[in-house]
């Protein structure tokens, strides 16, 4: 099975992946939701900031990253005042670019969702004495909530997987920032372990495969009208 | 005049203009489909805004353009009972029923439910019911939310002639014993005739 520093390795990319997600997913359903129900100016382009990691080579996000957050860099030299800190070689800059990453994948999912949610219901649920807020809670989320939960299950595969902008933003330091695909990848430069690579490469399909099934099943289930949480 | 209703905007293509007062009791808005019926009974519900217009329920102004005066459809004291049911799908009918209620109408909804003979059906999914029986839910939702005047988009359209007999003696029901004041939109004859005090064409 896997050596000790294998499971760190792990361990370390859930940790990554987990805290990627959790603090995005708030972000991407608040863009999703403007994306589906608002029109205003520049909408265009916010989209497109939003696409563009997916379609950019990873390696140019992680440098647009590294300036951005470079102690004397625009949100790093922010960081570096209030908190004394930075994130680069980091495993919170890991996390970070593992979100942007992910951005994208999620945002679609749930802008979708949001679409499909029957408008009708909620015009329904104003002349029964709910305000906007209390429609939004109890009509607009719940009905979106299957393609919240697979934006953020597909984000988490994502954020896993995440290589190019990771290595380019915060390198490659065992421990703090080498997930899984950077610790393949640092394997593979090594001869004789090839070994060690096929016990994370198949760590990292297993992962990948189970978040996949995990999303199609919370999907369905919550398509049925049963509630998911 | 319990209603009094002036309004006009562009919908679509068509060009809706709509001006009426009605006192209490069962009045229908009558007229060919596109008339713009269902229109007017949005904008009454504030749920689409007149370009321009009056709407004056009871003594009380719900919108007013000149003045702008635009309350918002959660307080406008309007119970709605669309054409389609508009059941909330992922929650079980009694929790669609409670949906405008709150919990505090525990004799109105036990009186209401065995009423609208809804009261086996609290425990199922809307998906799972007929179309009769999830327009008696939608009927019931709306009065639970304790409206002051009823709004009905086509109550007896799409329903069997069993169906139909059933929904309109519950809506002689509501008019006669529970006194509430409604609009009802048709475009059947019949069904005008026999329920309403007072008929509007359009």
């Amino acid at each position: 099975m896997l050596s000790p520093a294998e499971w760190g390795v792990v361990a370390l990319s859930l940790k990554v992946g987990g805290v990627a997600i959790s603090c995005s997913l708030p972000i991407a359903f608040a863009l999703a939701y403007l994306l589906a129900r608002q029109n205003f100016a520049g909408k265009v382009v916010l989209d497109g900031l939003i696409h563009l990691p997916l379609v950019l080579p990873p390696v140019v996000t992680g440098w647009l990253l590294l300036l951005a957050f470079a102690p004397d860099g625009p949100i790093g030299g922010m960081l570096m005042r209030a908190t004394g800190g930075t994130v680069l070689f980091r495993w919170t800059g890991a996390a970070i670019s593992a979100a942007v990453m992910a951005l994208p994948l999620m945002v679609r999912a749930m802008r979708l969702s949001i679409e499909a949610v029957d408008r009708r219901l909620e015009s329904a649920a104003r002349t029964l004495g709910a305000g906007r807020w209390r429609v939004f809670r109890t009509i607009t989320l719940p009905l979106s909530l299957p393609g919240l939960i697979a934006g953020g299950v597909l984000g988490f595969a994502r954020a896993l997987g995440e290589f190019g902008a990771t290595i380019t933003f915060v390198s490659n330091v065992p421990g703090e920032t080498q997930t899984l695909p950077l610790a393949i990848y640092s394997k593979l430069q090594v001869p004789g372990s090839d070994a060690a690579v096929f016990r994370l490469a198949c760590v990292s399909v297993l992962l990948s495969l189970g978040a996949l099934i995990a999303s199609e099943i919370l999907t369905r289930r919550a398509g049925r009208g049963i509630h998911v949480l | 005049m319990f209603f009094e209703v002036d309004v006009e905007r562009q919908v679509g293509e068509a060009w809706v203009a709509c001006r009426f007062s009605a006192p209490d009791g069962l009045t229908v808005l009558f007229g060919p489909s596109g008339a713009g019926k269902t229109s007017t009974l949005h904008m009454i519900a504030g749920l689409l805004t007149p370009s321009r217009g009056r709407i004056v329920v009871h003594d009380r102004v719900l919108f007013d353009s000149e003045a702008r005066i635009d309350v918002p459809p959660e307080r406008r004291g309007v119970g709605y009972v669309f054409q389609e049911a508009r059941l909330f799908p992922h929650m079980r009918v009694a929790a669609n029923l409670h949906y405008g209620a709150g919990e505090k109408h525990g004799e109105d909804f036990e009186r209401l439910t065995r009423v609208l003979g809804i009261a086996h059906l609290l425990d199922r999914w809307p998906r799972t019911l007929s179309g009769g029986e999830a327009r008696r839910v939608a009927i019931a939702r709306a009065l639970l939310s304790d409206p002051d005047f009823l709004l009905l988009d086509e109550p007896l359209s799409s329903l069997d002639k069993a169906r139909r007999e059933e929904i309109m003696r519950v809506i002689e029901r509501v008019r006669d014993d529970l006194c509430i004041p409604i609009l009802m939109v048709t475009h059947d004859h019949d069904e005008a005739k026999r329920l309403a005090s007072q008929i509007v064409a359009l």
